[in-house]
């Protein structure tokens, strides 16, 4: 129950008097929310300003015959009800390629399907109104007559000769394949002592976001200017999305974020419905709003990870890991999303497969094939779930077989903590990773030992416990090599600009934004860390394409190691030039003196010497006193964008314990463990918390999350009742470690964590089931989520 | 005495209105559109995620299955009410130090949920703490620093009521 | 989403309700606690003409023991009966199913005769009635009848209540030192519909148990009366009574038939030991 501690100060470069880093502050602005006066894209009214609804296609693949408006034009309160075609005299298609994926290949998709509508709950007309409730009344009078075409809705066989083919110009529905083979895997596999083989299953997810998408346009005519309140995790990216497909420039589009509830990638994408809600404003020249509610999120807001993996794991005898090889197949929707790809998941777990361990021989296949059901895309850890699951889990039958116990074959094939810089079997560069540091950390915090003879005595009298880890490595900084060398405009930079105002507090502009990670709090520490001011004179600006500098948003989990390093440097670059200020006013050498708390002091003896308050008085409004020749800059902007690696790796490892009901196939949770490794930590309650709640999102998937599908492309269980969602009552107590390992690619050294979490829990909790259950002789689990009914048919019991 | 449009007197925050509304227009809806109180926040419309609690006549209760026009003649509180007077303000302050929100979407549901757990005066247990707040959907924090810091809250009243 | 348009009424009389109910027929709903009924509104499931809210009629809410028996008016809330001393006392097995009804906001709004009303097959009190052999108490238009809890449920979300009749209250025998009860379910996550239910009442007599009555709900249209376990229970024989276990469910998004079978006879075996035990 105990507040996280702050992290032991380490003397570095970073060592500042009265420094935040690494304390463990309150985020400010808190306040706002907890008393409900935040300001969510849902929440904001303008004048003027009308509601769309969208008529949405209930089959999953269907020829748009004729629709019929008449009626619904008619109705109360109706503004204008438009179709696809209308749309698209005011908005372009785009398609979600990228050239460093080779091969990727989609069809266009426009904002309203013009023609045929390709998935359930597609928007085929939209209609606008004075209020929601009059626009989904409206909704009901308009007649769309369909022609239902075969849906391909089996990614096993979506590439066979007789499944039809969903874009025929693309002459199949394969959106995106890679191989890769690194060493001589056939040679392991036939030398190895034991092959283990397996195929891992992964439910198709849903973000829920607590808040679900909403965007409100304002084309304003007479400015010839839009405004897109967003709840959007990049605003700069569609700034340029929203000039380009309405064919305006990017200076005419100003794009706000304000609070968002909740986002963890869902957000990032670009969607068919924001962008005809936008492009509807331009139509008609007002203020319109969209919010989906939630049976439309359902069938509307990206899926992810649906994959299905045959993995196979070699081992000698003394238990080296000798090869690795993973064929991978995934069903997204009929686009891959843009601009960022479907293509991105599949080539993360191609790429991650095998990551903390040193084995030379890996060889990894994947095939990205379209289907007739909901698009799918980059949602938290992108990739990492499953290529952790697949790799930890293969690890863990491989002890079980051999019977060595799994963290001690983890020690004996995870990368050497001084074996860096090092590259991976898949040519992934590490800089500096903690691997073993991690698991001893772990190995002492859950007392494992410990727990082992819990369960044994426990075993005895017919409860099974299971104790299961992950291992994992985790991209986060990404450099241009994410998007950026696919020909994206998604900006891998970052910038801030630091401000002094007329009474001595500091106002920081950032162009990493915040969705409730504390992105803003970060920020504002690292600034009033090299600055030199308390923190709670310091004000950040965020989410306003007009008012940031250019930057690229939050995701990937580059907000500290990117945005931070660039707030930190704007921050000292504005304490050069306030010194300068200063050593102006008090004819001193600025070499002389520093900022400490707000105040210029005398650097060799801690003398204060003159606020800046008045430092700031004097600079603004008597520059008649000071030197001729001397001018005043009281701002200071500073980038940072990672050169030296192409991601800041990160390393970590988790732990699961947990009890079956092996009468009746459910699992409690009994607590959970994350040793972290994210480098210098800015903010270590901040830095738990997103463990904490990306460890929960991991649980969904082991046990509760699944869309079902049918195999006609309806989405059966598309609600809050259907769709399970951890909730407290489920959860467990989670308990945080960290390892220290910084980047030296930027001067504070830290690397991101908001993703760690959900990359190795669900291979932890999988491991951890198989282990209470191995002694029953049970099936290993591999098919998630591990409902009761897998679990009882593992165990014979139906 | 049936119509699609009634005319409806109740107090909100301890503010007495006389409104007239759409036979059916939620609570929510009524309190986000009609009132601008937007602290509640819709996430499903369907009474599972929680985030439209409110208290309605001293009890809680999902804004969002609740019509408006059944509210003629009660009183209504929303977080901005629980707020100003100041009755959450130990929940507040503790789940602004623990960090027991992130994004903040969820969280007047779950303080209203806590204080009407909190109100009846004994110390819950964690198991009954996260039992009481399992009807409140939270994406981000996970619960561990949500349970922390109703805990924390109800060993400190506890504490000062002796 | 938002409903579809509706007229609203509220009524102060039974008398009333009932009238409005003849006038409007199909074209009108009850709402009492609304907790199903604004679900299914909002998500445009249904979209009748007029909403008659029932909340205040008064006299309907009521929790009392009248004699040998318990009486929850149809317009108790879950929270009230909940926290009720009377029920904790006299009606123990509908005590052990509250804090199982959904979650501490639903329960200040739903109330008992909705919830019997509605008749939702994966629900605990019409289970919990049919355990205890209760009776529901109707009006409308042709006046006031009883029907006991073996002929009110008939089908998927179908009651025995005809067209613009209500429930006005439940009675259920009140607990004597011989009875036993026994209550359990499987949901997935706290206060979510039960894949599996069981509600049992029993009496004891002489070495067993007499007047076994195990209502299973999650397993068919309606709760279902396990009758051959209910008789191989009887005898003491739990392994007979969970071989005995006639159940016939359907595959659901929850479970399979199969799935929901086999719980279902991990929740006898579990009830069972909660009957054997005496009353504190």
């Amino acid at each position: 129950m105990k507040i996280t501690q702050d992290s032991p100060p380490v003397l570095t470069a970073l060592d500042r008097p009265n420094s935040y880093i690494g304390r463990s502050v309150p985020r400010p602005n808190l306040q706002r929310l907890t008393h409900g006066r935040g300001q969510y894209v849902s929440d904001v009214n303008l004048p003027r300003m009308a509601h769309v609804a969208y008529v949405r296609s209930p089959h999953a693949h269907a020829r748009i015959v004729k629709i019929v408006t008449t009626a619904a034009k008619k109705a109360p309160g109706v503004t204008a009800v438009v179709t696809g075609a209308e749309l698209a005299q005011v908005m372009t298609p785009w398609v979600g390629v990228l050239t460093h994926l080779k091969g990727l290949k989609s069809a266009p998709q426009a904002p309203i399907a013009v023609e045929r509508a390709c998935w359930q709950g597609e928007a085929v007309c939209a209609v606008v109104a004075r209020t929601r409730a009059e626009a989904e009344d409206a909704c009901e009078l308009v007649n769309v007559s369909y022609e239902a075409l075969p849906a391909v809705t089996d990614p096993e066989t979506a590439l066979d000769a007789k499944t039809p083919v969903i874009h025929p110009a693309l002459g199949d529905n394969l959106c995106f394949e890679r191989k890769l083979d690194a060493g001589a895997v056939d040679k392991a596999f036939a030398e190895a002592d034991t092959v283990v083989e397996a195929t891992f299953r992964f439910g198709r997810h849903t973000g829920v976001t607590t808040e679900p998408r909403a965007v409100v346009a304002d084309w304003n005519e007479g400015e010839q200017r839009l405004t897109v309140y967003h709840g959007t995790q990049a605003p700069h990216m569609m700034q340029n999305l929203f000039a380009k497909h309405l064919g305006i420039a990017e200076h005419q589009v100003r794009v706000l974020t304000k609070d968002v509830g909740g986002s963890f990638g869902i957000k990032v994408h670009t969607y068919a419905d924001e962008m005809a809600t936008v492009a509807l404003s331009k139509l008609l020249k007002r203020p319109v709003k969209f919010v989906a509610d939630r049976i439309e999120s359902f069938v509307t807001d990206i899926h992810a990870r649906d994959h299905r993996i045959k993995g196979k794991i070699g081992v000698s005898k003394d238990g080296t890991i000798t090869a690795f090889e993973i064929d991978d197949l995934t069903g997204i929707g009929p686009y891959s999303v843009y601009p960022r790809t479907s293509g991105i998941e599949a080539n993360q777990i191609v790429n991650l497969t095998g990551g903390p361990y040193r084995c030379p021989n890996y060889r990894a296949q994947t095939r990205v094939v379209f289907q007739n059901k909901n698009v799918m895309c980059q949602y938290r850890a992108v990739g990492h779930p499953i290529a952790v699951a697949v790799t930890e889990g293969l690890v863990e039958l491989a002890a079980a077989k051999i019977g060595i116990d799994p963290l001690e074959l983890r020690r004996r094939n995870l990368v050497p903590d001084d074996a860096y810089p090092t590259q991976s079997a898949a040519g992934l560069k590490f800089e500096l990773l903690s691997h073993h540091e991690a698991l001893a950390h772990l190995d002492s915090m859950m007392n494992y030992a410990g727990l082992r003879s819990e369960q044994k005595k426990l075993r005895g009298k017919g409860i099974y416990r299971g104790i299961g880890f992950a291992s994992f490595i985790e991209v986060t900084n990404p450099s241009a090599a994410f998007y950026g060398v696919g020909g994206a405009r998604i900006t891998s930079m970052d910038g801030a600009t630091v401000k002094l105002d007329a009474q001595g507090a500091i106002i920081v502009h950032t162009g990493v934004t915040e969705q409730g990670q504390g992105a803003e709090a970060v920020v504002a520490q690292c600034v009033a860390s090299s600055f030199g001011i308390p923190l709670g004179k310091v004000r950040v600006v965020t989410g306003d394409t007009d008012n940031t500098p250019y930057g690229g948003g939050t995701w990937a989990s580059r907000a500290a190691g990117i945005g931070g390093e660039a707030a930190w440097q704007a921050g000292k670059a504005l304490r050069a030039n306030v010194v300068a200020v200063a050593a102006s006013i008090l004819q001193a050498k600025p070499e002389d003196l520093d900022i400490r708390n707000g105040v210029v002091i005398d650097k060799e003896t801690g003398t204060e010497r003159l606020p800046l308050d008045e430092l700031a008085r004097v600079a603004y409004f008597r520059p008649d006193t000071l030197p001729p020749g001397f001018q005043a800059e009281l701002m200071a902007t500073r980038h940072y964008v990672p050169r030296a690696w192409p991601f800041a790796f990160t390393n970590g490892i988790q732990a699961s314990y947990l009890e079956v009901d092996t009468d009746t196939g459910f699992v409690k949770l009994l607590k959970h463990w994350c040793v972290e490794d994210c480098g210098t930590i800015i903010n270590p309650q901040l830095v738990d918390e997103q463990i904490r709640g990306g460890v929960v999102q991991g649980i969904g998937a082991a046990l509760f999350e699944h869309c079902l599908y049918d195999e006609r492309g309806q989405l059966l269980n598309g609600n809050m009742a259907d769709y399970l969602v951890p909730m407290a009552a489920e959860m467990p107590d989670i308990e945080c470690g960290h390892v220290v390992s910084p980047t030296a690619d930027s001067e504070l050294g830290a690397k991101g964590a908001g993703e760690a979490g959900t990359a190795g829990a669900p291979g932890s909790v999988m491991n951890a089931i198989n282990d209470a259950l191995r002694p029953l002789g049970a099936q290993p689990l591999t098919d998630m989520p591990f409902t009761p009914d897998k679990i009882l048919r593992a165990l014979g019991k139906v | 005495m049936s119509n699609r449009v009634l005319d409806i007197s109740l107090t909100v925050n301890g503010e007495r209105l006389q409104t007239r509304v759409d036979a059916r227009k939620t609570l929510v809806d009524f309190l986000r559109e009609d009132l601008a109180l937007t602290g509640s926040h819709i996430g499903c419309e369907h009474g599972v995620c929680g985030a439209c609690t409110v208290r309605v006549n001293g009890e809680i209760v999902r804004g969002c299955l609740m019509l408006a026009v059944q509210c003629d003649g009660g009183s209504v509180e929303t977080i901005e009410g629980l707020s100003d007077s100041g009755e959450v303000a130990d929940l507040q302050a503790a789940f602004e130090q623990r960090n027991a929100l992130q994004c903040g979407y969820c969280t007047p549901g779950m303080l209203a949920t806590a204080q009407d757990l909190l109100k009846r005066g004994d110390v819950p247990s964690r198991d009954e703490i996260r039992e009481h707040l399992s009807g409140n959907y939270c994406r981000c924090t996970g619960y561990h620093a949500i349970v922390d810091a109703v805990e924390a809250v109800a060993h400190a009243r506890a504490g000062a009521k002796k | 989403m938002k409903p579809a348009p509706f007229a609203y009424a509220k009524v102060r009389t039974l008398k009333e309700a009932v009238a409005l109910l003849a006038k409007h027929k199909d074209d009108a709903r009850l709402l009492a606690g609304g907790q199903s009924l604004i679900a299914t509104l909002n998500m445009r499931l249904s979209a009748p003409e007029l909403l008659i809210d029932i909340n205040g009629i008064k006299g309907l809410d009521g929790i009392a023991k009248k004699g040998k028996f318990v009486e929850i008016g149809a317009l108790a809330r879950h929270a009230q009966v909940e926290h009720s001393d009377i029920v904790a006392r006299h009606a123990p097995l509908i005590a052990l199913a509250m804090p199982h009804i959904g979650h501490p906001a639903i329960r200040n709004r739903g109330t008992f005769g909705g919830s019997i009303a509605f008749a939702d097959p994966a629900a605990e009190l019409p289970a919990c009635l049919l355990a205890l052999g209760g009776e529901i108490d109707i009006a409308g238009p042709k006046g006031k009848r009883k029907v006991k809890a073996d002929a009110f449920f008939k089908g998927l979300f179908e009651t025995a209540l005809r067209p613009q009749e209500m429930v006005t209250a439940i009675r259920v025998p009140a607990a004597d030192k011989n009875t036993r009860v026994g209550f359990a379910e499987l949901a997935r996550r706290h206060g979510d519909y039960a894949i599996v239910g069981l509600a049992a009442s029993a009496r004891a007599g002489g070495k067993g148990l007499v007047d076994v009555r195990l209502a299973f709900f999650g397993v068919g249209a309606t709760p279902v009366r396990a009758k051959n376990a209910e008789a191989a229970l009887a005898s003491s024989n739990i392994d007979t009574a969970v071989a005995a276990l006639d159940l016939a469910p359907h595959d659901d998004v929850q479970a399979t038939a199969r799935v929901k079978k086999h719980l279902a006879g991990v929740l006898l075996r579990r009830v069972a030991e909660q009957l054997m035990e005496p009353r504190p």
